[in-house]
């Protein structure tokens, strides 16, 4: 992958640049020292590394600002950074840019039970956010894979998702207001603790805006009432089209499962191996999760259970126990890293239309073979949000840009079917070339011109999103 | 003019010469009255419906009852339950799908599902260039790219011509059902509201109107039944239960605002923090006005009936909400007081400031609608 050479003239003023930050940080705010800087280099997307010019940490929103003013005074580009489980490279830096780090604005500001909402510093990780209002009996509803260790500005910068967001929506429909900070220092605030935008929807626009348009650092978020209870049930097929005619099937029926995640051989193998979930081997599984008072439960299972029996399968089993449940959830939830013991991969995040899902699985497979290169499936088949894991050898030359070709392959087969590149995880640096594949110039200038009324000089993250190409010129490149 | 393909409306806009005034029906006639030539959207007809992938993609001009008929022939509905503005607002015509898109409209449900905006898959879109422009596209998870889409969704025409719109859609429930207690005192319906929102029940409507706090339920007829159960229990009180078409017409009302409807009198529509409207309401009575109070989504959507005079209490609504947050939007007036007074929320200089460079972007020429959102 290609990043634009680093301009020698900000080089050449690095350490004027940390002093100048180091006049408005605290000293351990502002990292600039070989070993420190490392756990900087990169985010989830590892394969990629480039140690940033520093990092600063600030620790109130007066603080980002003052960083962003000198930013902008020194016209230097600034990488924002949730806690860098970007999969796409959000927040991989470049060596002329300064890391934004959020990871210090953790605090929970506000919660209002009766208005249902909490206030949160953008650092704060996803799942303490719902640990804030847990015991209330609320939670936060969007939740990514990465939801112990994410925070929750990254995942309004990617508009990150999860496995329940089938019936609960990804973070656009659960983010009501932001405090942000603009490029050039400048505070602001959209939305708040009510419903819809006053003015233009401003916050739809900054929500999936990969860190390119400001620095989030506080958010205003729905809460809702936590249900009476939850429960899965593992449907096990002999073939990836049954199963995906099942998922059609139960939503045609007018069920709203919370969750329906699949998940393909050699993840349920990889994933037993890890966290002894007690998945059946077979072709394709299906957790299905359904919420409710026990006997809504009961009822939802007995028509889902009536559905999948009529597609043969050859494992049906429902969760008999809070532990159980927790089990099956671990073993969805750690595949990616189950594969991550076994293999070096790549995660795809393609969606499709659901009714495409066999043809694809099917492409896929074939496509991998051709590639020489194995392919694992596990991803959110109820909204056809898929995660092909493109497994290859780090080690071994040319099998990563063979593993690239074959992802982006895939991912050109997904927009070919009706779908998109990207369905959570966000463009960052990996997908960025492939926008053409979606999107016309007239597409991609119309995006690029809401960046130029945010961050006229495209300091913010410059370098993500947009094919290079395309935005050179406003790069000044 | 009428374009009825986006190949004419994209025509129409590279070769407009001056101001335009874009409609769907023109049944929602809300903001600063346009100076301009009108522009109707006929771009007909739905062009993908997939049932088992709960997603609709249809011509922007459709008329919603099309959809809705469309949707209801396979046991579906858009679930955010766009409100009607005809009975309201006295207007005729038909509504479209692209002009309920274009003014992110919401019903009762929004306070369980979302609004519009949060259905809305994806965009096709003429600018004040001409130029047409894609954006989203017809699956559910979509970051792929800036959300040009729900930025469209309440711009209210002003960004850019709506040539096609892609929706997620829902089963329509099995069963509904309505609680209803009488409670005059406005502070105490929201209170209970709220208690009612915190429950796990899934309560998919809650309005206080005309002194009774309305409590919705939708879902398979046995999960109706129990929550029915468990609500009037969590919540204490006597209650009175509605089903089925009976229920349906409750919420018709809502929705629709009908108790303002075919009254003299300006209607504003606010949106707050629930616990919040009480308060106004008193507030505004302690100046001495003369106010109706409907409240929807469990007191964030209030409803105001109240005399034209004194630009319909204009200043004393606009100070309320900025001491308290949120928006107002004068929804029915005389076109005299609409040309007098802000329709919308004004902005915060910074955010007026990125709204003017954004409209700037998409229309350079300033034609669509201009002034409908303000000067």
């Amino acid at each position: 992958m290609y990043m634009p050479p680093a301009d020698p003239a900000i080089l050449a003023r690095k350490a004027q640049i940390i002093a100048r930050l180091r006049e408005v940080l605290p000293e351990d705010a502002v990292i600039d020292d070989g070993a420190a800087i490392r756990a900087y280099e990169c985010d989830g997307l590892a394969a990629y590394r480039c140690p940033p010019l520093c990092v600063a940490l600030p620790g109130s929103t007066e603080e980002v600002a003052e960083v962003m003013r000198i930013c902008a005074a020194e016209g230097v580009a600034v990488v924002p950074r949730g806690a860098g489980t970007s999969l796409a490279g959000g927040a991989l830096p470049s060596e002329d840019a300064v890391v934004l780090g959020v990871s210090r604005l953790t605090e929970v500001l506000e919660v209002d039970l009766d208005n249902r909402f909490i206030r949160v510093e953008a650092g704060r990780t996803n799942l303490s956010v719902t640990g804030a209002v847990e015991e209330a009996g609320f939670f936060y509803a969007p939740d990514p894979s990465s939801q112990l260790a994410c925070a929750i500005a990254g995942n309004i910068a990617m508009n990150s998702g999860g496995a329940h967001c089938l019936k609960y929506g990804v973070t656009t429909n659960n983010l009501m207001g932001v405090k942000m900070v603009l490029a050039d220092g400048e505070v602001i605030e959209i939305g708040g603790p009510y419903s819809d935008a006053g003015g233009l929807d401003l916050l739809a626009l900054i929500c999936g805006s990969e860190g390119q348009l400001g620095i989030v650092t506080e958010a205003t978020l729905r809460i809702l009432p936590k249900p009476e209870g939850a429960r899965p049930v593992l449907i096990g097929f002999d073939s990836p089209e049954v199963a995906g005619a099942c998922v059609s099937d139960i939503i045609r029926s007018g069920l709203l499962p919370v969750a329906i995640e699949y998940m393909d051989r050699l993840c349920i193998r990889a994933s037993e191996a890890h966290a002894h979930s007690g998945y059946p081997d077979c072709e394709a599984m299906l957790i299905i999760e359904v919420e409710g008072s026990e006997a809504e439960i009961e009822a939802q299972m007995a028509r889902i259970k009536e559905i999948a029996r009529r597609h043969d399968p050859v494992e049906l089993r429902e969760s008999q126990s809070e532990e159980e449940s927790g089990r099956i959830w671990l073993g969805r939830k750690s595949a990616f890293g189950a594969i991550g013991r076994i293999n070096d991969y790549m995660c795809l995040d393609g969606t499709i239309p659901v009714s495409e899902l066999p043809h694809v699985l099917g492409r896929i497979g074939e496509m991998a073979a051709d590639y020489g290169l194995q392919v694992g499936n596990v991803f959110h088949a109820g909204d056809g949000n898929m995660h092909p894991l493109i497994l290859y050898d780090a080690n071994k030359p040319g099998d990563l840009e063979k593993c690239e070709a074959l992802g982006a392959d895939i991912l050109k087969l997904c927009v070919e079917v009706g779908g998109c590149l990207t369905g959570e995880h966000g463009v960052g640096v990996e997908k960025r070339e492939l926008m053409g594949a979606q999107f016309s110039d007239a597409d991609l200038e119309a995006q690029m011109r809401m960046k130029d009324v945010f961050d006229p000089a495209w300091r913010l993250n410059p370098t993500k999103v947009f094919p290079l190409e395309a935005s050179a010129v406003r790069r000044g490149g | 003019m009428k374009a009825e393909t986006e190949a004419e409306l994209a025509e129409a806009l590279a070769g407009a010469d001056g101001p335009l005034r874009v409609m769907g029906g023109g049944t929602r006639d809300v903001g600063r009255p346009v100076a301009g030539a009108p522009l109707e959207v006929g771009v007909r007809g739905a062009r993908l419906y997939e049932p088992g992938a709960l997603t609709l993609v249809v011509g922007a001009g459709t008329p919603l009852a099309e959809v809705e008929a469309l949707l209801a022939g396979e046991g579906q509905r858009l679930a955010f339950e766009p409100m009607d503005h005809r009975l309201l607002l006295g207007t005729e015509g038909e509504p479209t799908i692209g002009g309920v898109v274009a003014a992110n409209v919401s019903g009762p449900r929004r306070v369980q599902v979302g609004a519009c905006r949060d259905f809305l898959l994806g965009v096709r879109f003429v600018d004040g260039r001409g130029q047409v422009i894609v954006n989203g596209g017809r699956v559910m998870k979509n970051v792929t790219g800036y959300d040009l889409s729900r930025l469209m969704a309440g711009s209210w025409g002003t960004l850019g011509v709506l040539s096609e719109v892609s929706l997620k859609v829902l089963a329509a429930p099995e069963a509904e059902a309505t609680l209803v207690a009488q409670v005059p005192e406005a502070a105490a319906g929201v209170a209970l509201m709220a208690r009612a929102l915190g429950t796990p029940y899934e309560v998919s409507g809650a309005a206080l109107a005309g002194g009774q706090v309305r409590l919705r339920l939708e879902g398979f007829g046995e999960s109706v039944a129990y929550r029915v159960g468990a609500l009037r229990q969590a919540l204490g009180g006597d209650w009175e239960e509605v089903e089925g078409a009976a229920s349906a017409a409750l919420w018709r009302e809502v929705r629709d605002v009908a108790p303002f409807a075919g009254r003299a009198g300006a209607v504003w529509r606010l949106s707050l923090k629930p616990s919040d409207g009480p308060g106004l309401l008193a507030a505004l009575e302690k100046r001495g006005l003369t106010v109706e109070a409907l409240f929807d989504w469990g007191g964030g959507l209030v409803w105001l009936l109240l005399d034209e005079a004194e630009d319909a209490a204009s200043a004393a609504i606009r100070g309320e909400i900025a001491r308290l947050g949120g928006h107002a939007t004068l929804v029915r007036g005389s076109r005299e007081l609409r040309e007098r007074v802000a329709v919308f929320q004004p902005q915060p200089a910074p955010l007026a400031a990125l709204e003017a460079q954004i409209k700037q972007k998409f229309d350079p020429r300033g034609i669509l609608n201009p002034g409908l959102r303000g000067r």
